[in-house]
């Protein structure tokens, strides 16, 4: 009944499974264990994993929604496996991209050399919503910008990986790697340690230590909080989950004020100051005397008191210019720049749309394109062009001839498929790879990550937003 | 630690020790009209009017029959002190602190809303009361048994016990207030066999029963209020209780620099003083609802000096930083 005979990989690479409906190398025990398990089993396994979820409280909010609604974030039971010459090859690629991308905003942000020798286009950068003025002449604690980064990954039917987004601001879902690799462990123990999969337990540890990295050399133990929008933001469980796990305060905008040019929690035993923040709020929201004068999330006074080198943030504000969906297009030009090496991994070709040769066949070809807006995130704002009607992509096309510069556009890319379970079958769902990387004293690459999977059979987009779940990954 | 985390440890509590008192209330209304004569809706309504609300509840529902009274302090989300409210409070609060809390009082604590808020559970409510209601005060005692077993006694473990120590304090003074309300337009019963079988349900609400037999044996009301108001070592007798959230305070406080008294502690140190030198006769003499309302001030009072003591803490900012 769970056996795999049947299954069919489709005209796509299949994670799992190889064309000819063997398992990949890596992926033997686990295909042979599930085809093993009686007849409904496996659902009966997933309903308990579910449960487990919702127990734990492990839910996400969805916004557009009452406030408070919460739902699990659907997780499916089948891991994704990568095998360890692929994650070499991905470690390498996101160390030489993050180092290059972090050169990139302390460049742009002070010198702008690369600006200068017309790399990137002046005008892309200094149009952007996301570069800070603000941070101009300014050089964060370390030198570094992106402490935490999540890279959006996906792998081609060629079997190739190409980045798909960076996501420098504030990266979510590292919490769900964990939370999904405790589920696991308990549901194919024995699977799980005969095919020696790398941990992941270990990634509070080196969040934690790149935090006490950024605090001053005299603070001999630095007071670090995680700095949340509240209980209502979607993340707010992984928030919760990560200042538990370092052990660290988890602070909202409200419980932190500035006095005498320092930022301080208030305590029941009076203010008690702040060395480092790991932030949770974007740019926009984090101080209402500098950005956006009606956030009520943010701490009046913060990016004074971190300009003024008293407080540490991560990730530093300003990095959303590096991630800014246009700039994209340039990232390995900029890794070439600063590295004199070639990507290690290949973006998505991309057509900017303020370029009037490639918006003129974005335009011609909306109905095979994916079109992007430049700053948002969570699925929102984009085109899928294959899927949508002709009354979505004309409402687009407007948009895109309205505001070139905002938009980019990408062929749609056939994402792998993992085997995951649909009521008593499995069948093959679309998937992308979010790994976590950590800049501190060095590059960390989490050997895993959060593996997304479109639950709805033939659709490309993973957001959990948007009807996406997400699976285990197993790196050997 | 966090002005806020103390304040959602605090509330947290006091709204899970409030739910369980909520059905507290209902098991020594149940526990009454096993023995008594069925007079409809008349021993239904002394519930609604000690909560104060029966302007909404009128408003809401039509007759003071088990049904409704039942429904309306259990069930009804828009009513802020009713079970499933106060559970939704306890939780939206331990959800802001999660990371304060273990994570087996998250949770059981997640687990029991969800439970309560799933209206396959409701109909239980009605058709098997006793134990319905029982089960709400066991999953109460195992949250507290998991906080005793589960957290580190500091900071926030104090802020958790004074606050559960103050509204059981409350709570207890609300039961004596319902065999009040219940029993003095019928002056004449008292000391007859109903009016012992009742005085045995308030114990039995209070899980007082078996203690209260070891102490005094007799069950007259004089000595059924003095225990439950004044008994020293009974973990719900208002003095035990209010001894208990003092020490705790003194806890909270003797981490801090300074040696001054504040409002909180002068406040809770004079009640304890009192309760120290009262006993049953000063309050027969002033008349026990009196008295007890006199308490629940008190007691108020004391929760509203230790929100401005430690929650809501204003910084002294100067104008040049705080605003531009």
């Amino acid at each position: 009944m769970q056996s795999f005979a049947g299954y069919d990989p489709g005209d796509f690479y299949d994670e799992l499974i190889a064309p000819d409906g063997t398992p990949r190398p890596g992926a033997q025990l686990l295909i042979d264990k599930i085809a093993s398990l009686p007849p409904g089993d496996l659902a009966m396994r997933q309903r308990a994993a579910e449960a487990l979820l919702l127990k734990m409280g492990i839910t996400f909010n969805v916004y557009g929604r009452d406030e408070g609604t919460e739902k699990i974030f659907p997780f499916d039971l089948i891991p994704r496996i990568v095998p360890a010459a692929d994650w070499a090859q991905i470690e390498a690629g996101l160390k030489q991209r993050i180092f290059a991308l972090n050169e990139f905003l302390q460049d742009i942000y002070n010198d702008k050399k690369i600006l200068k020798d017309k790399v990137v286009p002046e005008d892309l950068i200094l149009s952007s919503r996301t570069y800070r003025k603000e941070c101009e002449g300014f050089t964060p604690p370390r030198r570094i910008w992106c402490h935490v980064t999540g890279t959006d990954l996906v792998r081609d039917r060629d079997g190739r990986f190409y980045v798909l987004e960076d996501n420098l601001r504030c990266p979510s879902g590292v919490s769900y790697v964990l939370e999904n690799r405790q589920v696991l462990k308990r549901t194919f123990p024995q699977v799980f340690e005969a095919s020696k999969v790398r941990p992941v337990d270990d990634y509070p540890n080196k969040l934690l230590e790149m935090l006490e990295y950024l605090a001053p050399d005299h603070v001999a133990k630095p007071t670090i909080g995680v700095l949340t929008p509240g209980i209502y933001n979607s993340a707010y469980f992984e928030h919760s989950f990560l200042s538990q796990q370092m052990g660290v305060e988890l602070v909202e905008g409200q419980d932190l004020v500035v006095a005498d040019g320092c930022v301080h929690m208030l305590t029941t035993k009076g203010l008690k100051r702040v060395d480092v923040l790991y932030r949770r709020i974007d740019d926009d929201f984090i101080d209402p005397e500098v950005f956006r004068p009606d956030s009520l999330l943010g701490v009046p006074g913060l990016i004074g008191a971190y300009k003024a080198g008293r407080i540490a943030m991560a990730n530093a504000p300003g990095t959303g210019i590096a991630d800014d969906k246009v700039i994209y297009a340039y990232v390995p030009k900029i890794i070439t720049y600063y590295t004199g090496e070639e990507p290690i991994l290949p973006n998505v070709p991309t057509y900017i749309c303020r370029d009037d040769a490639d918006r003129a066949y974005v335009l011609a070809h909306l109905d095979q394109l994916v079109v992007k807006a430049a700053n948002e995130s969570g699925g929102y704002g984009m085109l899928v062009g294959p899927h949508a009607t002709q009354a979505e992509r004309d409402a687009f096309a407007e948009k895109i001839k309205a505001e070139p510069r905002n938009y980019m556009a990408q062929p749609t890319i056939s994402l792998s498929r993992v085997p995951t379970i649909v009521g008593d079958r499995i069948e093959g769902r679309h998937v992308d790879l979010r790994p976590y990387v950590l800049f501190g004293r060095e590059i960390y690459v989490l050997p895993g990550g959060l593996t997304r999977v479109a639950l709805t059979r033939g659709s490309l987009v993973v957001n959990s937003s948007q009807g996406g779940g997400s699976k285990d990954t197993w790196v050997l | 630690m966090l002005s806020r985390v103390a304040n959602s440890i605090y509330w947290m509590c006091r709204y899970i020790e409030r739910a369980e008192n909520v059905a507290r209330f209902i098991s020594v209304n149940l526990n009454l009209l096993l023995d008594l004569p069925s007079e409809g809706g008349k021993h239904w309504e002394p519930l609604v009017l000690i909560t104060g609300d029966q302007e909404y509840f009128e408003e809401q529902y039509r007759q003071y029959s088990k049904e409704a009274v039942i429904s309306f302090l259990t069930f009804d989300r828009r009513y802020f002190n009713s079970i499933v409210s106060c559970l939704a409070a306890a939780r939206e609060n331990a959800r802001s602190i999660r990371e304060i809390i273990s994570s087996e009082m998250w949770e059981h604590l997640n687990t029991f809303y969800l439970e309560m808020a799933d209206p396959r559970y409701h109909p239980m409510a009605l058709q098997d009361p006793h134990k319905f209601f029982r089960i709400i005060q066991m999953r109460s005692h195992l949250f507290t048994g998991l906080m005793d077993s589960t957290m580190s006694h500091g900071e926030a473990w104090n802020f958790a016990r004074m606050g559960m120590m103050l509204e059981r304090a409350d709570k207890t003074s609300r039961i004596l207030d319902v065999k009040y309300f219940m029993l003095l337009p019928q002056a004449d019963l008292v000391n007859t066999p109903i009016d012992n079988i009742q005085w045995t349900a308030v114990l039995k609400s209070a899980s007082a029963f078996e203690m209260y037999r070891k102490e005094h044996h007799l069950i007259t009301p004089r000595m059924v209020a003095s225990f439950l108001v004044f008994d020293t070592h009974f973990p719900r007798s208002i003095r035990h209780c209010v001894n208990k959230a003092q020490v705790c305070l003194e806890r909270i406080m003797n981490g801090a620099a300074s040696g001054a008294i504040n409002p909180a502690e002068k406040l809770l140190g004079r009640l304890k003083a009192d309760l120290e030198y009262t006993d049953i006769d000063d309050v027969i003499a002033q008349g026990m609802h009196e008295y007890l309302d006199n308490l629940q001030t008190r007691l108020n009072r004391i929760d509203t000096a230790v929100g401005t003591t430690f929650f809501n803490i204003k910084p002294l900012v100067s104008a040049a930083s705080g605003q531009q």
